[in-house]
């Protein structure tokens, strides 16, 4: 296994307010990492530093090499798929055109991915011509794996997934991103306020508090440690 | 503060056909269109006049469509998009000076808008872009004297007269004379948008554009060059300006440093009764006052062509007042 993203000493500020201190990461080639914490821990300032969209301090480095700031059209293009924060559809345009976009690094025909983005969710295809803001939450969360997907990224940054879904959906959602992982060999970083369903898919995880990562290990390790269960998990 | 569609806008533009059929503007457009085909079958004059209607609605809707998709992109209206086509119409009677046939010149023309509105939007526009919109907005009026000024200094402010690319003929339809030159501005300026709009529509680089307009923070998280896009919207629409220009020049009989003042007018209110963000409805809505200002001043005796411009001005006011978002406009609401 050899590190495929590494943080050093990140940090990030909105104006005068810190968001981001001193944070050390990293992620392994085919892994899944979960990053938890509350509402305004900075998981979500996290990986806009790590996306560019967000000033950073520090260094970010993808398969050994800098992630240069500022630019996250860039970052894209160097094979990070940023899944925002909102979820990042175009709600104006069709499902179709959406996808298309998702693939718009890449160069060459795109038929191959769309076959195999539907062989996930078949239920695109149908639906190909549709505005994408018609979509139900759900839907929308599920076409924003699948614009990812069509990126082919060599890591997949996932922010809050399960904002706004019913259970059953966060449980639907986090099993396409084992099945993405596994069969795909897509590394993750997922930020998830939802630390039960995150801990069951990643096999590690940090822990981020009022923006320094105050805890980190493998998932059985922190699902097993007392204030992670009675701060994330509520047992 | 987000700002969200209404529900009836999001649900689609493209419903079913029934729908289309039953949307009341769809219902006054094509009662318009029967109404002017009507009149255009019962007399000769009322023919011609909506054929010369239709050809300077054309520009109008040119010039307005440029309008429209700068303000798309960047929600800046640009108050000097009739000099820079004006400017460009002038760098096409140069280049006939120099030799270059008609339509060489108008090619080469189109050329040089488009790295001519990309090179301002970079040096002008990008700079203070980020700081407010009215910034922006003040930096295009100044372009706009700006440009003023140079052509006047450069090729002086008497008439220039250009080639006529249409002739003076005319067709004979069935004792009505429809002058080739009307037919042919309407046929150049809407060819010109709809490779404008195959470019959005078809097009990977087109898509680009729409998204970096549409959602630029999510369009770089997909790797879009956004601010490249914005450039090339601006590029793309000083191009339409461009062929609005030299199609407005024939209608005029010459060239003069005010060619575009009154067009821009009419091209404004042709975008704000589209809708100002709708595409399609810069095109109609140029086409339909371009028809009914010739109209009007056709069979209207007290309203002589000088009158045309303040009738321009009362109709712009009575769109903000009776129906701001247009025809093809989404109301938007505001969620605070």
């Amino acid at each position: 296994m050899s590190a495929l993203l590494e943080l050093e000493d990140v940090g990030a500020r909105y104006g005068p307010v810190t968001a981001l201190r001193g944070v050390n990461l990293q992620v392994d080639e085919g892994e899944i990492v979960a990053v938890l914490g509350a509402n305004g821990a900075g998981k979500t300032t996290l990986l806009r530093s790590i996306s560019g969209s967000v000033r950073r301090s520090g260094v970010v480095r993808l398969a050994g090499r800098a992630v240069g700031r500022g630019s996250p059209d860039g970052v894209a293009r160097l094979g990070i798929a940023h899944v925002p924060e909102g979820r990042g559809t175009f709600v104006e345009l069709t499902v179709a055109e959406n996808l298309r976009l998702g693939a718009y690094t890449r160069r060459g025909a795109i038929k191959d991915d769309l076959a195999r983005v539907h062989s996930y969710f078949p239920w695109l295809d149908d639906r190909s011509r549709q505005q994408a803001g018609t979509l139900s939450g759900g839907e929308q969360q599920m076409l924003a794996l699948a614009r990812a997907l069509m990126q082919r990224p060599r890591l997949l940054l996932l922010d809050e997934p399960s904002l706004g879904l019913a259970p059953l959906l966060v449980a639907e959602v986090f099993r396409i991103v084992k099945e993405l992982n596994e069969r795909e060999g897509t590394t993750v970083l997922v930020a998830e306020q939802n630390a039960n369903a995150a801990l069951q898919t990643a096999g590690r995880a940090y822990v981020l508090e009022v923006g320094e990562v105050v805890l980190s290990g493998s998932s059985e390790e922190l699902g097993a440690d007392d204030s992670v269960r009675r701060t994330y998990l509520g047992y | 503060m987000a700002s969200v569609e209404s529900p009836r806008a999001q649900l689609g533009i493209r419903g079913g056909p029934l729908r289309a059929v039953l949307d009341p503007v769809a219902i006054l457009l094509v009662a318009a269109a029967v109404a002017l085909l009507v009149g255009s079958l019962r007399s000769p004059t009322f023919a011609e006049l909506t054929v010369q209607g239709l050809g300077s609605g054309a520009v109008y809707g040119g010039l307005a469509l440029a309008l429209v998709l700068v303000y798309r992109a960047t929600h800046v209206i640009n108050f000097a998009q009739g000099e820079l086509a004006m400017l460009t119409t002038y760098v096409a009677y140069q280049l006939m000076q120099w030799g270059l046939s008609y339509w060489e010149a108008f090619a080469a023309t189109l050329a040089i808008a488009l790295v001519l509105g990309s090179v301002l939007q970079v040096a002008l526009i990008r700079p203070v872009q980020h700081r407010s919109v009215i910034a922006a907005v003040i930096v295009t009026v100044g372009l706009f004297i700006l440009i003023d000024g140079v052509v006047n200094w450069v090729w002086g402010g008497d008439f220039k007269f250009m080639q006529e690319p249409f002739g003076t003929g005319s067709f004979d339809v069935g004792g009505v004379a429809i002058q080739h030159l009307y037919v042919g501005m309407l046929g150049v300026v809407l060819g010109c948008v709809l490779l404008v709009w195959a470019l959005f529509r078809f097009t990977k680089l087109g898509l680009a554009m729409r998204a970096a307009a549409l959602r630029p923070a999510a369009a770089a998280l997909v790797g879009v060059r956004v601010e490249w896009m914005l450039t090339l919207g601006w590029g793309l629409a000083a191009l339409l300006g461009a062929v609005a220009g030299l199609m407005a020049e024939p209608s005029q009989l010459f060239l003069s440093p005010s060619l575009m003042q009154q067009i821009l007018v009419y091209a404004f209110a042709a975008a704000v009764l589209g809708g100002l963000e709708s595409p399609a409805g810069a095109v109609v809505g140029g086409l339909l006052i371009g028809v009914f200002l010739t109209l009007i001043v056709g069979y209207v005796p007290a309203i002589s062509s000088e009158l045309q411009l303040p009738f321009a001005f009362a109709l712009l006011l009575a769109i903000l007042l009776v129906k701001p978002s247009g025809l093809f406009g989404k109301r938007q609401v505001q969620r605070v």
